[in-house]
């Protein structure tokens, strides 16, 4: 009777290839929403958004080839450069300046009470959770030139504010003021690198006779370079798709386009105008790729410079 | 994405030497001078805003952070100028729906990366990762497409049924979470007879509670927050949710319109106040996520 069966080990494994296709058939039933979401939202509009970009379209007529005009034009619309400059300027003043206030914040919050840190904490996170549209808004009102908070405040001071909201060469330093307001994560992220740096390290350079800045500079930054890299690239990927502050204060209907300032611009507003005001699809969707491209081209260069500078425990 | 981020773990402070703590005391009220000032710094345009929106028109950028006079006033206007308690209503119901199917969707997803071994898994894992590299700019005008094929376009359904196939961020995230769960607990309830749903379902959701409504929380606010959805699929303003209703009001009222301040100011109370509440409400699962991520990471 047992000389019918095939041997052991066969029956083993085929019992194995069995379980693992019943394994691997359930796996695949848990992971289809994303898969199908995958397939409908991401890589089918992108295949698309490619195709699309080769093309003319305004969504009620059907596209027309025109090759690589889109990307050509590209290069010569004016407001194309205007809005990259923007964008890139706003990204390079709003990304270091917000890193340097969240690890000054995270640094009191370092050396208060336990208690005390949880309560100012929260503070701190509060202005995270207000919609971006209200930021917008707010900044309206805080940064007028006759009449806002802001420029109130300096005039006790004996400074004359600027006129933050309607002069050009100060709406992107306003914006970034603003937006310094909303550092509440970033402070919560570096709370937490700063508290995992082993005391030991401070007490044996202090016993060294190291300054506090050589501190700083020789034990904090090196033992929380990876939530400042990671901070990096995700405050730079968010600053390049800047929109809902800057479009609620500048942009909108009609009769705010006539004052709207071309200082407040920002690439992704102004693929949105492409895009859904002037229904320029095709050109939009060139425009989308190019900021995946330059994004891309960012990220990968932090991450270069990053291999030399982050400090990864255990390396 | 960046709000979410706030989710690392945060470590206890290490019990310091005596000399360490001596030290700290001695600086302790310049910290603490340094942290109210900020604080009050922070705090004080949610003042301003609270205290701005029952000025009468004509005093509100008097910046006095007690109205001279007070007029609730400006609430019974803005209901008369805008239909802001639909624009209530269809926030909730939104973000309500987003944060449900985003979590949903999300951890049925992450178990089945957590759990299984198959091929293609971490390739597919990897795959997951590099979706959240991708700007939403680029999908954005074919995405719109697809819903405008679908006849959906100027309706709400574009503003939360993406999520119902889960999100890569939240994925990686409850990944973590499940990760952390012992492999025993699943091998036991295997032997018993469970089946792979059961697993999910009676084990590992109850288990990671807490992260499941960490992913919540963070997606109502997100969806809570949005503009730029609402302002490519919202035609109808009966349909708008609150900011894209407060986009509206500072266009009408505002800079360029009206200038009746006092209802823009008012709007912006009632876009700003429910997700303040929520998160006071919800502080305690803030803590609690950090809290079992700690254990489990």
């Amino acid at each position: 009777m047992s000389a019918a069966l095939p041997p052991r080990g066969a029956r083993i494994r085929k019992w194995a290839r069995g379980f693992r296709r019943r394994e691997t058939l359930a796996a695949y039933a848990f992971l289809s929403p994303w898969m199908i979401g995958f397939l409908l939202f991401m890589l089918i509009p992108m295949v698309a958004s490619f195709l699309l970009s080769l093309t003319d379209y305004d969504a009620l007529r059907a596209p027309t080839a025109v090759g690589l005009a889109n990307y050509r034009q590209l290069l010569e619309d004016p407001d194309v450069r205007k809005s990259l400059t923007n964008t890139l300027l706003y990204a390079l003043m709003s990304v270091p300046s917000t890193m340097a206030v969240s690890l000054g914040l995270a640094a009191l919050l370092a050396r208060a009470g336990r208690r005390s840190a949880g309560l100012f904490r929260t503070l701190f996170y509060l202005p995270e959770i207000t919609p971006k549209v209200a930021v917008g808004v707010l900044f309206l009102f805080l940064f007028n030139g006759q009449a806002g908070l802001v420029n109130e405040v300096l005039g006790l001071f004996g400074v004359q504010g600027p006129q933050w909201s309607t002069d050009g060469a100060w709406i992107k330093p306003g914006l970034v003021l603003m937006n310094l307001w909303s550092v509440g994560s970033t402070v919560v992220i570096y709370l937490a690198a700063l508290k995992s740096v082993p005391p030991e390290l401070y007490e044996a350079a202090e016993l060294d006779g190291a300054s506090r800045w050589r501190r700083f500079r020789h034990i904090t930054v090196p033992m929380i370079s990876g939530a400042l890299f990671f901070t990096l690239i995700v405050q730079t990927i968010a600053a390049l798709q800047t929109f809902d502050e800057a479009y609620t204060a500048f942009y909108g209907n009609a009769s705010s386009a006539g004052y709207s300032s071309d200082a407040a611009l920002f690439y992704l507003i102004y693929l949105f105008q492409q895009g859904f005001q002037f229904l320029h699809m095709g050109y939009a969707s060139a425009m989308a790729w190019l900021l995946f491209a330059i994004i891309m081209v960012i990220t990968l260069v932090q991450v270069r410079l990053s291999k030399r500078f982050v400090y990864y425990e255990g390396r | 994405m960046v709000v979410t981020s706030s989710l690392t773990p945060v470590a206890e402070p290490r019990p310091g030497s005596a000399r360490d703590v001596r030290r700290r005391g001695r600086r302790r009220p310049l910290v603490w001078v340094a942290l109210v000032a900020t604080a009050v710094l922070f705090v004080y345009p949610f003042a301003w805003l609270l205290s701005a929106s029952v000025k009468p028109g004509d005093q509100v950028f008097d910046n006095a952070l007690f109205p001279q006079q007070m007029v609730l006033g400006n609430y019974a206007e803005i209901w008369r100028a805008a239909p802001v308690a639909a624009w209530l209503v269809n926030s909730v119901a939104v973000s309500l729906a987003a944060a449900l199917a985003a979590t949903v969707a999300s951890s049925v997803v992450s178990f089945g990366f957590a759990y299984f071994r198959f091929p293609g898994r971490n390739a597919l894992f990897g795959l997951v990762l590099a979706t959240m590299m991708l700007p939403g700019a680029v999908t954005m005008i074919p995405v719109y497409l697809i819903w405008n094929e679908a006849g959906l376009a100027s309706t709400q359904v574009p503003l939360w049924a993406g999520n119902l196939f889960g999100s890569a961020f939240y994925i990686f995230l409850l990944r973590q979470f499940f990760l952390g769960l012992p492999r025993e607990l699943f091998e036991a309830a295997r032997i018993d007879g469970a089946s792979y749903w059961t697993l999910f379902w009676r084990i590992a959701v109850p288990l990671c509670k807490p992260a499941m409504v960490v992913t919540f929380v963070f997606e109502l606010k997100a969806s809570w927050s949005d503009l730029l959805k609402p302002l490519i699929y919202l035609r109808d303003p009966a349909l708008y949710t609150l900011p894209r209703g407060l986009k509206a009001l500072s266009d009408q009222f505002g800079q360029a319109g009206e200038q009746r301040w006092e209802i823009v100011l008012a709007g912006s109370v009632l876009t700003t106040l429910p997700m303040i509440i929520v998160f006071f409400l919800a502080q305690r699962h803030f803590v609690d996520g950090i809290a079992t991520h700690r254990r489990t990471g």
